[in-house]
């Protein structure tokens, strides 16, 4: 359903252009889950917010093609593009507050989408707004609908987003850092809520997040970011446990357990290279134990290593195959 | 150096501290928030106490207390043997501040832009006053090589520097005048977990190096057990549960423990467990029973008309919780 290949994005800064997102290919069936994994300043993010043209257009630069449903998202004219947004493909953020207006209630943002995109009234707009809170699971919908955002917690703002997102059932929901801003317990029951609302609609989801847990428990499939490259691409399962680019290995060792003691955490030396400022080789080169000399003479390829499987490193491509 | 104290008597104890806002037009109103009921803890020379909690449950106000930036309502607060709450109290807080200090979530908004990371540093140097300029500049490179930092950072802009470079400038700081005792709220939470790591594991060497004893504030139970040697609970600005930390992630007591381990996401496909219903109360108007009561899986009439009280169930380990005194 949504094929993204060779995705590129460059920002314009004082300087020139900064390559913010490099290459990056991946696919999404109907229905399916995917997690895109990644630290500050990997791209995740960005590559979301390209998925829908949502960057300011004159200091950015997309290329490649990200086909949905057959067309090119990329070379929609805006209005195609307009239309398309919050309808079919439709996006939630991290901060509730940030997304939502204080002065107006809920019922009259969640019925906006409606309106405008399906054409409702005021009043069937209204009537749609508390069906779609009590599908959200907010208590006591039909009151609920007048309130204001501030009358709130966050818990229930994001349920309103949620809400507002699904209004016209998409067939895919980007939900980027849904749950950072909230605690474990609440950010459980939205995780949940996702879970079955995705079923309930049938969409597919994107989930963008820096929390390996989070995506572990919500996706299918994962793909790891790292300083604007795609570097993992398997299912969920195998990220998990047999992760194979020594920086998605990294990054799970450096997750402190909540299950066993450890007397001292491991961490990946070195820190993410700036987007002005990458090696000339693997981005992850500097930072690598495994690192050879043809490391740092030029970019590594995305190599499938198994069905499914595709990695940016081909000094573990080439333990695999060996071992194989 | 001041001298260390002996390792038996804690140097932090907290009795039955509480702490109320008035909430209202300007901070004036009627109504009464009590963000901390009844908290009584220690802390130990050289250890680190680990305090969680989720958003308003009061984590930050104890940390706040505990160095003075904010008066308790009522309970009692001793450092190294000085009573700050009370008439006398801030002659007392005068006397022991420079052993405490404080590191917050955001260095960003710890550290004034324009200043350079030598001036940074050695501001409490400055405030404190009576140091030579060599000895100042010498105790500043002292400080960047103590966090894993070049001494040649000194006369950058803190923009030079990434997300966790700029915390260990503000552990550095931190450090300037050699504390006993730091509270450190959520100062890992801003950051990537690979910087994350690099910075409990600096936490963790400079404490046997120096002998610091933490709070350690944080929503992220598996950071906590990372560092802690024991771990306060905090739900709605209670303490509910007090343990050493092996004693809490193996044998969780109190329900809210147990729903809040049982929520953190963990990096392994299928570990999910099912959410505890709900969200924290409103913590104006207090109810009469436990604050948990309304979402606990466990309750039963007696916890809507009682609140339970802070008990020991097995050596050193306190639960708040009916459950543990029979019906």
């Amino acid at each position: 359903m949504l094929d993204v290949a060779n995705l590129t994005v460059d920002f314009r800064v004082d300087t020139g252009w900064i390559r913010s997102v490099d290459d990056v290919s991946f696919s999404l069936d109907a229905g399916a889950t995917l997690g895109i994994v990644g630290e500050s300043g990997s791209g995740k993010s960005v590559t979301a917010l390209s998925l829908l043209r949502l960057h300011n257009d004159r200091a950015t630069r997309l290329s490649g093609r990200v086909s949905f449903d057959g067309q090119d998202l990329l070379a929609l004219p805006e209005r195609r593009m307009r239309e398309l947004r919050g309808r079919d493909i439709a996006m939630i953020f991290q901060d509730p507050m940030h997304s939502l207006n204080p002065v107006l209630t809920i019922g009259e943002q969640i019925g906006e989408t409606l309106r405008i995109h399906q054409g409702l009234d005021r009043k069937a707009a209204q009537v749609a707004a508390a069906n779609l809170l009590d599908m959200v699971r907010i208590p006591d919908a039909t009151r609920r609908v007048t309130d204001y955002p501030h009358q709130l917690s966050g818990g229930m703002r994001q349920r309103v987003m949620i809400a507002m997102a699904i209004a016209c059932r998409p067939r895919l929901l980007i939900a980027d850092e849904p749950t950072t801003a909230l605690d474990v317990t609440v950010q459980a029951q939205i995780l949940e809520l996702l879970r079955d609302l995705r079923e309930e609609i049938g969409m597919s989801v994107i989930l963008i997040s820096h929390d390996l847990g989070l995506v572990a428990e919500f996706a299918e499939r994962v793909i790891v970011m790292y300083a604007g490259e795609l570097v993992e691409d398997a299912p969920a399962r195998t990220i998990f446990e047999a992760p194979a680019h020594p920086y998605s290995e990294g990054l799970l060792r450096a997750i402190p357990s909540a299950d066993v003691d450890t007397h001292r955490l491991y961490a990946i030396p070195g820190r993410i290279p700036d987007p002005g400022n990458r090696p000339p080789g693997c981005n992850f080169e500097p930072r690598c134990s495994l690192a050879q000399a043809t490391c740092a003479a030029s970019p590594p390829p995305l190599d499938p290593i198994a069905p499914e499987h595709r990695i940016r490193c081909p000094i573990r491509s080439a333990a695999k195959e060996v071992a194989e | 150096m001041t001298e260390k104290p002996d390792n038996t008597a804690p140097i932090i104890r907290v009795r039955n501290l509480q702490c109320d806002f008035k909430v209202g037009p300007g901070g004036r109103g009627k109504r009464i928030l009590r963000a901390v009921n009844n908290a009584s803890f220690e802390v130990m020379p050289g250890e680190t106490l680990g305090v969680v909690g989720e958003s308003g449950s009061g984590k930050s106000t104890i940390g706040r207390m505990l160095v003075g930036l904010l008066p308790a309502t009522s309970g009692e607060i001793e450092l190294f043997g000085e009573t700050i709450t009370g008439p006398t109290g801030r002659r007392a807080l005068a006397r022991v501040r420079h052993r405490l200090q404080f590191v917050f979530q955001d260095p960003h908004a710890a550290m004034n832009p324009r200043m350079r990371i030598s001036d940074i540093i050695a501001e409490p140097i400055d405030v404190q006053g009576g140091w030579s300029r060599k000895d100042r500049a010498d105790r500043v490179a002292e400080l960047l090589e103590l966090v894993g930092l070049s001494a040649v950072f000194a006369d950058r802009f803190p923009h030079e520097f990434s997300g966790g470079q700029r915390q260990r400038i503000v552990i550095a700081r931190a450090l300037a005048l050699d504390p006993d005792f730091i509270v450190c709220d959520e100062a890992v939470a801003a950051l990537d977990v690979s910087m994350q790591a690099q910075v409990i594991n600096l936490l963790m060497d400079l404490q046997d190096r120096l002998g610091l004893s933490y709070l350690f504030i944080a929503h992220d139970l598996a950071v906590v057990r990372a560092v802690s040697s024991r771990v306060a609970v905090l739900y709605a600005g209670e303490i509910v549960e007090l343990a050493d930390k092996r004693a809490l992630y193996q044998s969780p007591g109190h329900p809210y423990t147990q729903a809040l381990l049982a929520a953190i996401p963990r990096p392994q496909v299928g570990a999910r467990k099912p959410p505890i219903r709900g969200e924290v109360p409103s913590m104006l108007d207090r109810p009469a029973g436990c604050m948990l009561c309304p979402r606990c899986p466990k309750a039963f009439d007696r916890c809507k008309v009682e609140a339970p009280a802070l008990r020991e169930v097995a050596p050193g380990h306190s639960v708040a919780c009916h459950l543990f005194e029979g019906p």
